[in-house]
């Protein structure tokens, strides 16, 4: 077979940092963790706190129905035009790690209708603690737990904690409701993930997600100071 | 070329956006159509005799190299729902996605410039098997196996089936695949005119509404 390593783009076959183009594309950050963590309240909070500033758009992985895009939707975070779902077929680790086509044809024709983008996030749908983003599909990823499902989740580890590049957790202001000690998820946390970085949230407040909005803040400082790419 | 790249090409771990889709599956399943092993053997042999002939016999052309424009065109006279449609054009682009990465070549290139917003499933399925140096036969074989096992695995998850069940479904199935990839390659051999038509009325009907939906695990 004639292998031809010079063809010409038509939309991006891998994790390629630009698009046919040549411009830059946008920096995309994936967003896991169990059911109820919060995903999509942190990807609300964050939209409302970054949307002044930067051009975003979400991908959400909806389990079974469209309701992360339609909460999305219904909180008016960003225009409709800005939320793409994505259908999962029950399996939503599949579409973020062993199958990412479908998530890369959203984050592609979100550039191309409402780009230039600085900024995708990607939700996954609600999964276990073994989901993790592919690096062909998001250049970091953050994963977001909660006091309320147990303060022995860190501990547990699995690759969602132990690797993911920034740890949220989330509802901080129910761990004396519920038991959990913030002191020990910390240690726990830190011994699992040696110097990733981890951020306690409670997104009661509009400032809650601060912390969070700071790290992509500092990863897209990152990404924009990489060399241009070469068309 | 190697058998083996037939292999990598059929896997149903070969990211082409195949997983998100139940081929008909979850709306029989919510009609009760398909209740368990004996259903899901039922509605996968009328798919294949229908539709799955209808996609192992464009596969084939496209693997022969007939022109895409006329089979893209083929796919559209033969794929009457809108919803199917546009999830065949859909699945088309992704699986290209996955085409181009694993067999790289000027064949795919030019068929992804030409359908920016992707072809027909089949026609890029056959395109595949061609960049991938099998012929034909191989890119029936490779839609008929799909027309079954899609709703297998989607009926796994939808009914909690045995996947033992399943999985022998499929293989009581294989015989008939095989009928049905060499009646496609022998029409695909004779030219585009000679394609097979033939056609599923319920899984149009239940497509249109499946995609209506608020509430659904698969995409189709």
């Amino acid at each position: 077979m004639h292998l031809d390593h010079g063809h010409t783009h038509h939309g991006s076959v891998s994790a390629d940092a630009h698009r046919p183009d040549g411009t830059r594309r946008a920096l995309r950050i994936g967003l896991g963790g169990p059911v109820g963590s919060g995903k999509t309240a942190t990807v609300a909070a964050l939209c409302r706190h970054l949307r002044d500033t930067l051009s975003l758009a979400v991908v959400t992985n909806d389990i079974y129905t469209r309701e992360d895009a339609e909460f999305l939707l219904r909180e008016a975070v960003l225009p409709p035009e800005r939320i793409q779902a994505v259908e999962t077929g029950a399996c939503p680790h599949t579409a973020i790690r062993d199958d990412i086509s479908a998530n890369l044809e959203a984050v592609e024709e979100l550039e191309d209708t409402v780009g230039p983008l600085d900024l995708i996030l990607v939700e996954s749908g609600g999964d276990n603690l073994t989901a993790t983003f592919s690096r062909g599909l998001v250049d970091a990823q953050i994963f977001v737990i909660d006091v309320a499902g147990g303060d022995d989740i860190p501990r547990k580890g699995g690759p969602g904690v132990t690797t993911a590049d920034l740890l949220v957790v989330n509802k901080t202001d129910l761990a004396p409701y519920v038991g959990s000690d913030l002191g020990r998820m910390a240690r726990d946390a830190a011994e699992q993930r040696g110097d990733l970085p981890v951020a306690f949230t409670s997104l009661r407040s509009a400032e809650g997600v601060g912390p969070v909005a700071d790290w992509v803040r500092e990863r897209l400082a990152a990404w924009t100071a990489l060399p241009a790419p070469t068309a | 070329m190697t058998r083996s790249a037939l292999l990598v090409l059929a896997d149903g771990r070969f990211p082409a956006g195949g997983h998100a889709h139940s081929g008909g599956a979850e709306a029989a399943v919510k009609a009760g159509r398909i209740r368990d092993a004996a259903g899901l053997e039922a509605f996968c042999l009328g798919r294949l005799h229908t539709t799955g002939l209808t996609a192992a016999g464009l596969a084939a052309a496209a693997a022969l190299g007939h022109d895409p424009y006329e089979l893209d065109a083929a796919a559209d006279a033969r794929t009457p729902s809108p919803a199917l449609r546009a999830a065949s054009r859909r699945l088309g682009r992704q699986l290209m996605r996955a085409a181009r990465a694993t067999w790289p070549g000027p064949g795919l290139d030019a068929l992804a410039a030409a359908f920016p917003r992707g072809a027909h499933q089949p026609v890029v399925l056959g395109a595949t098997a061609r960049a991938a140096g099998r012929g034909p036969e191989d890119a029936a074989h490779c839609a008929a196996y799909e027309t079954a096992g899609g709703p297998a695995t989607a009926t796994v998850r939808l009914l909690g089936l045995d996947p033992y069940q399943a999985t022998a479904v499929l293989a009581r199935l294989a015989p008939v695949m095989d009928e049905v990839a060499a009646r496609a390659t022998a029409a695909a051999r004779e030219g585009v005119d000679a394609l097979p038509a033939a056609s599923a009325p319920l899984l149009d009907i239940t497509a249109e509404q499946h995609a209506a939906w608020p509430v659904r695990l698969f995409a189709s």
